[in-house]
């Protein structure tokens, strides 16, 4: 690789390079300029999860000193979901994604709550999630920003959460023009109670969930559309090996403090 | 891939590798299966994905890597990926995908390891 070629690859590596620069130097710079364009976009790894400051209404029982896990790391069978909505040429594929990333917690739908900066969406950042699930329960999880660029972010679930998953958001124009906003899950239930929970059910209310969530987006926009949901089967196998994630099932752990609450109210020093 | 530029060597004794290049997205799912499926004419019984060349992967592009292990897995197969830069091997240890896919240094190293030297 020449000086040359080096100093057309960024602005900053221009600055770096000069004429006596060594071609082993070259080479380094020129690697790093490889990994810089996306480096921005991704967290940063760091070990256990760790919460920002939050709302005191917002419970953390399920995230702090968690682990992020994949689709890989779940129990149940493999799902890719995909909800599109198509809103037209009313706004480009970046002003839906900037606007979403901005109000994430407004497109919800009613009973749940997303606990993130008041800043926004930007890799690295752990959210709290305060769900309302069948019973009453309200179960806390989290979610990190895995990724987050002009077109697209995505969330990665802690262990504990019902899915082992990642949850994509993006908006591109297709080929008509149109821009179309998705919303795609690949995951595992993370344990075998979450897993039996989704056949019983819980596929039909993780659906609601995200056509709902993306009629809101459209809504924002002044856009009334159907929402077209694809679902796929990836793998049909279950992994027997991570049925221990049950430890963390923030289901049950969730429902253990709501359980413990006029407990931990009688231990309150009294004033 | 959006970079057009993905090819695949038979590396002998049961090993067949993807070379990538460019950009790993949303976009490349196509060209990234089809290269899996060109791999697996041979039946090999390990997939090592070069990432030397590539220049750019998003989310998306992870995700199509858990769907390619699954494919894998799915045929009995192993995946190794070797070439990554500092960046990526951080990516795919954020991701977690180093616990399903066996990272090396270079090639000779992850042949070694899919026994296929």
């Amino acid at each position: 690789m020449t000086t040359d070629e080096v100093s057309r690859t960024t602005p900053e590596v221009e600055i770096i390079a000069s004429e006596d620069t060594t071609p082993e130097v070259i080479e380094e710079i020129g690697e790093k300029a490889k990994t810089a364009r996306d480096a921005a976009n991704w967290a940063q790894l760091t070990g256990a999860l760790t919460v920002g400051e939050v709302p005191p209404e917002a419970r953390n029982i399920n995230v702090t000193g968690r682990r992020q896990t994949s689709p890989m790391q779940g129990f149940g069978k493999m799902w890719q979901k995909t909800y599109r909505i198509s809103l037209g040429d009313v706004v480009t594929p970046q002003e839906v994604i900037a606007e979403w990333k901005a109000r994430f917690p407004d497109f919800w739908p009613s009973g749940n709550r997303f606990y993130g900066p008041l800043t926004g969406i930007a890799p690295g950042d752990v959210a709290l999630l305060n769900l309302t699930m069948p019973g009453r329960l309200k179960l806390s999880t989290g979610v990190l920003v895995l990724y987050a660029d002009d077109e697209s972010f995505t969330f990665m679930t802690p262990e504990g959460h019902m899915f082992a998953a990642f949850i994509t958001f993006s908006a591109y124009e297709d080929k008509h023009g149109a821009t179309t906003v998705q919303a795609q899950v690949l995951l595992r239930a993370n344990d075998p109670l979450f897993e039996i929970g989704l056949a019983a059910g819980g596929h039909r209310k993780e659906d609601k969930f995200w056509v709902s969530t993306l009629e809101a987006v459209a809504a924002h926009f002044g856009v009334t559309a159907g929402v077209d949901t694809q679902v796929v089967c990836v793998d049909k196998r279950r992994q027997w090996r991570y049925a221990r994630n049950i430890r963390y099932n923030s289901a049950i752990r969730s429902g253990v403090y709501m359980m413990a609450t006029p407990l931990r109210a009688m231990r309150r020093p009294r004033r | 891939m959006t970079n057009d530029v993905l090819s695949v060597r038979d590396a002998g004794s049961g090993a067949a590798i993807i070379d990538i290049k460019g950009e790993v997205t949303a976009r490349s799912e196509d060209a990234l299966m089809a290269a899996f499926s060109e791999a697996n004419d041979g039946r090999p019984h390990a997939i090592l994905l070069n990432f030397t060349d590539l220049e750019y992967m998003n989310s998306s592009g992870i995700g199509l890597l858990v769907t390619l292990l699954v494919r894998a897995n799915r045929q009995r197969q192993q995946l190794f990926a070797y070439g990554l830069t500092d960046h990526y091997r951080q990516i795919f240890e954020l991701t977690r995908l180093d616990e399903a896919v066996g990272i090396h240094d270079t090639e000779g190293d992850a042949l070694a390891a899919a026994g296929a030297v």
